[in-house]
């Protein structure tokens, strides 16, 4: 089995990272999953995954998400017969199924990572009831002030916060580990939106048996 | 002591302060547009002038330059701040003055989905042009869009989602109202962000609009073609 370094969240937000080795199959994935996918290669020992990572400040424009796949998908045809996309619908409205339809590669199911992370047919029943709550993830809880309070202009504007956040209940922090230093965070994010806190430990949900029957 | 180069909006001609406004405006100056906005009414500018003119005129600039990329989600909503501050100046007057209307439109977010900012942006800016805008708000179930076109009788349903699992209740509603015969009593417009003009297309839409300047012409051409037909 051979390790692989954990690789810096800035890089991962800001470019994405490419961690091929000797794999049969790329996981072109997104940036935020970086972690939880190597932990997951790692604890499985799947070391016939590749993983191409694209950045994972793309969810900032979804609309950009299918063409940068795409481009992943050609740029390592040469090197790989088989892709995985490690994206769910993520805010395309269908357009990246589309995309992997066209380009005859799977993708992981569900409207985004939190839905996977917590079990998408379990997501699927609690959005019925829970569509007040605002999601965060591990990485989203690292990179909160990146990928969520700047880019709203909330550094600059707080008073913003009220236009965005004001219909929103709650944050729910789905903890991919048992890390009391990102609950304290993720309590912390939620207390800035104004938001109530309620932590889940999900583990890594749906993600680990999907990606253990790609192979 | 005030800066040489503070602008004196009281100082500048009638063509200088429209194009200030519509730089502050762009900046989101919210203060400076509701200072402006009364200059021009003491000046005896007609409210529809001020609106169209000034804040309207700014707006679509600043809608241009989200959709061209130059300007971002919270500069938006900022300049959408500082139009509605205008805005609540000149509707009373503009109620008053009878201003033209173009018709009227009931709109409102879909259920399951909170998601209102861009919804509220087509609202504003459909009241900018001259339509009655009814606004139901957010998480709306087709009982409560049916409820609305019986009691309001628009020209144009308006339904919004922010969320890939909410927006296929946008058929949902329109189902319905094909079920009961009402489907072609009305514009139904969609939007939202993870939509596009194919899905508004397989929902039975009339048209996906993607921002709230395409909104504004989309509802303009459909109710004049309306008009056109109902006057054939």
């Amino acid at each position: 089995m051979t390790l692989i370094a954990s690789p810096d969240d800035t890089i991962l937000t800001e470019r994405g990272i490419s961690l091929t080795q000797n794999g049969k199959i790329l996981l072109i994935a997104c940036g935020a999953l970086a972690h939880e996918i190597l932990a997951l290669k790692q604890i499985n020992g799947w070391d016939h995954l590749d993983l191409q990572c694209l950045p994972a400040k793309l969810h900032l424009w979804p609309n950009r998400i299918p063409a940068a796949v795409e481009a992943a998908v050609i740029n390592h045809r040469n090197r790989y017969d088989r892709f995985f996309v490690v994206y769910a619908d993520c805010g395309t409205g269908g357009l990246l199924q589309a995309k992997c339809a066209e380009l005859g590669v799977e993708m992981i199911a569900g409207p985004h990572c939190y839905s996977f992370f917590e079990g998408t047919a379990i997501f699927a029943q609690k959005a019925k009831t829970e569509f007040t709550a605002f999601y965060l993830t591990d990485f989203l809880v690292r990179q909160f002030d990146t990928l969520i309070w700047r880019p709203l202009g909330l550094d600059r504007r707080p008073e913003l916060r009220a236009m965005y956040f004001g219909n929103y209940t709650k944050l729910v922090y789905q903890a991919q580990l048992n890390d009391p230093a990102l609950d304290t965070k993720a309590r912390k994010c939620a207390d800035r939106l104004g938001l109530t806190y309620e932590r889940r430990l999900t583990g890594y949900g749906d993600l680990a048996t999907v990606l253990a029957t790609v192979g | 002591m005030a800066d040489e180069n503070e602008i004196i909006l009281s100082e500048l001609s009638d063509d200088e302060l429209i194009l200030q406004m519509q730089d502050d405006l762009y900046d989101g100056l919210k203060e400076e547009i509701e200072e402006a906005v009364n200059i021009l009414i003491a000046r005896g500018w007609t409210p529809y002038d001020i609106l169209t003119k000034a804040l309207v005129a700014g707006m679509t600039i600043v809608g241009a330059d989200f959709r061209d990329g130059i300007l971002f989600v919270p500069e938006v909503l900022l300049a959408a701040n500082a139009m509605k501050a205008g805005m609540f100046i000149l509707k009373p007057l503009l109620i008053e003055t009878g201003a033209p209307r173009m018709g009227k439109m009931v709109i409102g977010t879909v259920k399951g989905d909170i998601h209102d900012i861009g919804k509220n942006l087509v609202a504003m800016m459909m009241e900018g042009a001259g339509f009655e805008v009814l606004d139901l708000g957010i998480n709306n179930s087709v009982e409560k869009y049916l409820e609305a076109l019986e009691t309001e009788k628009p020209d144009i349903l308006g339904m919004s989602a922010l969320l890939t699992t909410t927006m296929p209740y946008m058929k949902v509603v329109i189902d319905t109202m094909k079920e009961k015969g009402l489907r072609e009593n009305y514009i139904v417009l969609v939007g939202g962000a993870p939509l596009n003009e194919e899905f508004g297309k397989a929902i039975g839409a009339d048209a996906y609009c993607c921002d709230a300047a395409v909104a504004v012409e989309t509802a303009k051409k459909f109710v004049a073609h309306k008009h056109n037909q109902l006057n054939d």
